[in-house]
């Protein structure tokens, strides 16, 4: 997975996203954790676990403080990946 | 959003959440008997959500050490230990937990809470990685976030998945801080120590061991799990609190690394805040002798556990993984916590009533704690009200 683009880490995030929440809604970039997905703080951390391990990557809890939409979430993941290169 | 209109935000949602429950939160005590019982709204209850678990709050021992504390050195030191609040008895007790647990120092704190908050913060910093489990206790977290370092959690309990993270880290898990906890305060299960060691010494990182809820309650002298799994030269650090089985108020911190005494001039919540009181080291003191040589209360207390827990679970109670002082019962909802709570302090029994987001994976939990004071009797009469309870929970 280390060549993924950031197209297909939003488009997977997207996939697991409507796993993690079972969500009805269509998730796209633009949709907020929190408001749209009734993300609380404790499913947070738990989501971030299952990225990490989907992703191969880690996920510093800190790093969420800025992460608000799916977008958001891919802009991390993908500069993660690209620093562990 | 204003910042009070966030709170008003705040408050609704809990009133949504329990309507009726908000008076079990904060419970107003109105008066203390005994180890075992208080009262609380004009009647006599038994205590069963304590962190009491020697039942040495009412110790003779305990008691006059605190007043003979106060009548010499007053009832504060008004200052951090970094200035004139370092009195002689601060040193002593470091000295005995130091002696206590055979390492090298100790650093006391004001509370346990300061004592993970000021241990973690100290030790790790920006560049460096905290493994923490998924169930460590807030002090754990706030401490980890105060520290700057880079927060990664593992599944609770699960060494497959701390290796998974530790090995992801790569070089990095040369500077990572595992943290687990001796017993965990919700369910009451107890950290796999042996297998994190074997963890730790592979990847070449440093270990920090919480003893809140395991001092005085594991190992035959109390010392914890560490003394229970004999690994105490394995773990590089070791937290815990006055405020549970020692029942005072004040943490510690013991190691082996001469690095230890650097944290008293880098630790914030050790320097910033006034040193513990010289009563409530007198009586944490007196109270560590008693643990360390309370044996019979040990066994006292593990066969009250272990009568509750066998007794809740074979009427049908989803109880924790393992029998321990703390017997977390599992509800599938909030509402159905709360009803059960309810039916306890309806039967003159004070239980913790514990909520989402507080317990573990979003359980609702009806969390007990048992000491080595109480009596079997007062044992078989909560088992006789959960098991009346039992039937009318609505499923």
């Amino acid at each position: 997975m280390s060549e993924i683009t950031q197209a297909q880490i939003t488009e997977q995030l997207c996939r697991r996203l409507a796993d993690f929440t079972n969500a009805e809604m269509e998730i796209s970039p633009e949709t907020n954790l929190i408001t749209h997905l009734a993300i609380d703080s404790v499913k947070l951390l738990n989501l971030v676990m299952e990225i990490e391990d989907h992703f191969d990557i880690s996920v510093p809890l800190n790093a969420l403080v800025d992460v608000l939409t799916v977008q958001d979430l891919s802009n991390l993941i993908y500069k993660i990946k690209s620093a562990t290169k | 959003m204003s910042l009070l209109e966030k709170l008003d935000t705040a408050a609704a949602a809990r009133k949504a959440q329990l309507p009726d429950g908000l008076g079990a939160f904060g419970i107003p005590i109105e008066e203390t008997y005994s180890a075992t019982e208080a009262r609380i709204g004009g009647r006599r209850v038994l205590m069963l959500g304590t962190n009491n678990y020697l039942g040495l709050s009412f110790t003779p021992e305990c008691r006059q050490a605190a007043h003979q504390a106060i009548d010499q050195e007053g009832t504060g030191t008004t200052g951090s230990r970094m200035a004139n609040g370092n009195y002689s008895g601060h040193r002593a007790l470091e000295k005995e937990f130091a002696e206590f647990y055979q390492c090298r120092a100790c650093i006391v704190f004001t509370t346990g809470y300061q004592a993970n908050l000021g241990t973690i913060s100290g030790l790790v910093g920006a560049g460096d990685v905290v493994l923490i489990d998924g169930d460590a206790h807030a002090s754990i977290y706030d401490g980890c976030i105060l520290s700057g370092a880079d927060i990664i959690r593992f599944r609770h309990n699960d060494m497959a998945d701390l290796e998974k993270r530790l090995r992801r880290l790569g070089e990095r898990s040369r500077n990572t801080l595992i943290i687990v906890e001796g017993i965990y305060s919700m369910l009451g299960d107890q950290a796999p120590l042996a297998e994190i060691v074997k963890l730790k010494n592979a990847y070449h990182s440093t270990l920090l061991l919480d003893e809140a809820h395991s001092l005085g309650v594991l190992g035959a002298t109390g010392q914890g799990l560490v003394e229970k799994t004999g690994l105490i030269k394995e773990v590089d650090f070791i937290t815990g609190t006055f405020s549970k089985s020692l029942c005072g108020i004040g943490g510690f911190c013991v190691s082996n690394h001469p690095q230890l005494d650097q944290l008293r001039y880098v630790s914030h919540p050790y320097i910033f805040t006034a040193s513990p009181s010289p009563a409530t080291i007198a009586s944490t003191r007196a109270a560590l002798k008693l643990l360390r040589d309370g044996q019979l209360l040990r066994e006292r207390l593990w066969r009250n556990a272990q009568h509750l827990y066998a007794s809740l679970k074979e009427m049908g109670y989803q109880v924790g993984p393992e029998p321990g002082p703390i017997v977390a019962v599992m509800l599938d909802s909030p509402q159905q916590a709360l009803a059960l709570w309810n039916g306890l302090m309806g039967d003159d029994i004070y239980v913790n009533l514990v909520l989402p987001p507080a317990a573990p994976d979003g359980k609702s939990l009806v969390r007990c704690s048992i000491n080595a004071a109480h009596s079997l009797e007062q044992i078989d009469r909560v088992c006789e009200t959960f098991s009346r309870l039992y039937a009318s929970l609505e499923r």
